[in-house]
């Protein structure tokens, strides 16, 4: 039986360095990502109309309060409140806008991110002292106000100092129309751990610049988890500025009708000997249901060395919900250890249904197979124990929605000779932009 | 005592230029104990067959019965066959990545006894029949069938035949792809499962090598839809001689 899952990968690791290498999409207004805006003005950005490259498949009349268009840029709300629970050995305080330590992270690459900057009265630092392990989990909590659903603009400095070790968690949860910069700073050596979780309630907005910066021999650990909300749209950028570093940037997300999830991931490897992996894996269940994945990753051509694979799958439910996958790597170089990226949306693969079914499952617990199987070994790679489990519980909550939901509806056709006949559904043109590569790209089949 | 009755069963399936029949009046009567092989040429209808009595969607019933014991079959979803006591050995058997084998073999044993197996015994007789499959333990991490070679794909389909218990066991080209030494394995251990059990097996076969391992009380031979000739087990060896050329010539 043949899979239905479409299955798109290149691999570079053979790619030669005459000219720089791109496929995304025809219209990408720059000729390579390098070329991208990046300021602290909001000025710089004027407010998005949904044709910008960095806005194409954002919804920007819900994101709009966000631009701060009538405000001159600025946002005065105080729609959430922050707190922190530190491991002993983490150092938590609130700054002043113009702390010394805020802004060295990168600057901002879009009009939310730049709005952000510039309207968050204050900061929540945590730092992690030069060679400090932290013994617990430092958790932070952003929470909308009730009651309060003011644009709001949020700042937080994760800051690991030289051979320090730790994990942060933030949290995301209640209501809330946020805007907010997250800066990871991983000083020479460190090890650190950061996972966002965006658990919205439903009607909440949120727009967030995630800007790592990874140091000298420094590994990152990046994992965004995004389940609630009404509009999520994440942009991590992971900067190495030392020679050794290393990130992997997991993701997972699971849209709900009407939910639009956008993470837009950029991975800028300008130093040589570093490695970055990026993994990202949704699900898309109901009417509406939209996520978008857009990954770059920038080879320049000092960075010889480099190792990097991205990778997203999307797997599509039910009818309804649509996905949109773009990886775009551009390589300066051609002395690089590896690069490659693949991509693939699918639907449900109606095979594996009838095999498991076949013997003895019954529907719903197959489907409910299937799903966790999908996520599962992401979830094993997350390495922090309470986010796994939650996780786990989450994605618990969602199957137990859509296998109700698909309960009534099988109450109504028969169940016999149901429609199996689907293949590939949602083809982006980030996919096709694959498709028609030249023929001289090896394409390497690999294993979920 | 079991008895799977297929009474004249056509079956079609969906093609772009229509509903293509493919299936033209089978009968068959399989009883607890028995082995049938069912040989014929390619594209005779006998992996149809195996589908259709499994309930993949892919297969229209357009007319005929089949029933278990007397239950109509045809009216059960797949899992209620699976649980009415049928199995299918697939010939091609699918991968569901991140499901571990042993996740996956609990879960099945747990549907089809309508309860979970008591943990302990349930281990033991795992590690015995991959043991006896030649199976290494470390089989039992991985994702369903992913990465698994043609003859480990096969051997795990007869471990769950072993492990499930069925009363009917359909296999599909079992012997397909393999090599003689996974060929010998996968027949002990449906073998066993005959020894040890009072299951009807509908053995489907291109090739006639199977049946020195598998001793087949009852012969089909399927062209063209349906069985064209029946008998014993010396009609496999007669086939064996002569190929299905006999068959074939007249029905064009």
């Amino acid at each position: 039986m043949s899979t239905t899952t479409q299955n798109l990968s290149t691999d570079h690791s053979r790619a030669t360095a005459d000219e720089a290498h791109s496929h995304g999409v025809g219209a990408t207004p720059e000729s390579s990502r390098a070329a991208r805006l990046t300021s602290f003005e909001v000025g710089d950005f004027p407010v998005p109309n949904g044709r910008e490259e960095e806005w194409r498949f954002s919804p920007v009349d819900r994101l709009a309060p966000l631009f701060a268009a009538d405000t001159d840029g600025k946002l005065t709300g105080h729609g959430v409140l922050t707190t922190v629970v530190d491991a002993p050995e983490v150092t938590v305080e609130i700054v002043d806008r113009d702390d010394a330590r805020l802004g060295l992270a990168g600057k901002p690459g879009d009009r939310a991110a730049a709005v952000a900057w510039a309207s968050a009265p204050r900061a929540t630092v945590v730092t992690v002292p030069a060679e400090a392990v932290a013994s617990a989990v430092t958790s932070v909590r952003v929470e909308g106000v009730e009651g309060n659903d003011e644009p709001s603009a949020a700042h937080i400095l994760v800051h690991a100092k030289p051979l320090s070790q730790a994990t942060v968690v933030i949290d995301h949860v209640g209501g809330a129309n946020l805007t907010e910069t997250v800066e990871v700073v991983a000083e020479d050596g460190a090890h650190l751990t950061v996972v966002s979780v965006q658990d919205w309630a439903e009607g909440a907005v949120h727009n967030a610049a995630h800007r790592v910066r990874i140091g000298r021999d420094a590994t990152v650990k990046h994992i965004v988890v995004t389940l609630g909300g009404d509009v999520v749209r994440l942009t991590p950028d992971a900067e190495f500025v030392g020679e050794g570093g290393s990130v992997e940037m997991l993701g997972v997300y699971f849209a709900d009708a009407g939910q639009h999830q956008e993470q837009r991931l950029f991975v800028d490897h300008a130093v040589p000997n570093c490695k970055s992996r990026v993994t990202y894996k949704g699900a898309l269940q109901g009417e509406g249901a939209h996520t978008v994945w857009v990954g770059d990753v920038l080879i320049r051509a000092a960075a010889e060395g480099t190792d990097t694979y991205e990778l997203n799958r999307n797997l599509v439910l039910t009818d309804g919900a649509r996905s949109d996958s773009v990886p775009n790597l551009e390589i300066e170089t051609g002395l690089i250890e590896g690069a490659g990226h693949a991509s693939a949306t699918g639907r449900f693969d109606d095979e594996q249904l009838f095999y498991l079914q076949a013997r003895g499952i019954p529907e719903t617990d197959a489907r409910r197979l299937v799903v966790r199987g999908f996520f599962a070994e992401l979830i094993n790679e997350i390495g922090v124990p309470e986010v796994e489990a939650r996780l786990i519980d989450a994605i618990e909550r969602e199957l137990a929605q859509s296998m109700s939901e698909f309960a009534s509806a099988l109450g109504t056709e028969s169940t016999a000779g149901g429609d199996f006949a689907s293949d590939v559904t949602e083809q982006t043109d980030g996919e096709r932009a694959i498709l028609s590569e030249p023929a001289s790209v090896t394409s390497a089949d690999e294993k979920l | 005592m079991s008895t799977l009755e297929i009474r004249d069963l056509h079956v079609s399936v969906e093609t772009k230029e229509g509903p293509k029949p493919i299936l033209r009046g089978v009968d068959l009567t399989i009883r607890s104990g028995e082995t049938h092989a069912i040989m014929g040429p390619n594209g005779s209808g006998k992996s149809t067959l195996a589908y259709s009595l499994a309930g993949h969607p892919k297969y229209q019933i357009t007319s005929g019965t089949v029933t278990l014991d007397g239950e109509d079959v045809l009216a059960m979803s797949v899992d209620e066959r699976a649980r009415a006591g049928m199995f299918l050995a697939m010939q091609y058997p699918v991968e569901v990545p991140g499901v571990s084998v042993s996740n996956f073999l609990r879960t099945a044993k747990t549907a089809i006894d309508g309860e979970a197996p008591a943990l302990r015994s349930w281990i033991k007789d795992v590690n015995v029949a991959m043991e006896k499959l030649r199976m290494d333990p470390e089989f039992s991490e991985r994702s369903v069938n992913e990465g698994f070679s043609g003859g480990e794909k096969k051997r795990h389909e007869i471990l769950q035949m072993e492990l499930l218990k069925p009363k009917i066991a359909i296999l599909d080209e079992t012997d397909s792809g393999l090599d003689v030494d996974a060929l010998r394995i996968v027949s002990e251990g449906v073998n066993r499962v005959r020894e040890t059990s009072d299951v009807g097996v509908l053995l489907i076969t291109h090739y006639t090598r199977i049946l020195r391992y598998i001793q087949p009380d009852f012969v089909h031979v399927f062209v063209d839809g349906r069985v064209a000739e029946e008998g014993g087990p010396e009609l496999a060896e007669r086939l064996e001689n002569e190929g299905y050329d006999r068959f074939l010539v007249p029905s064009a």
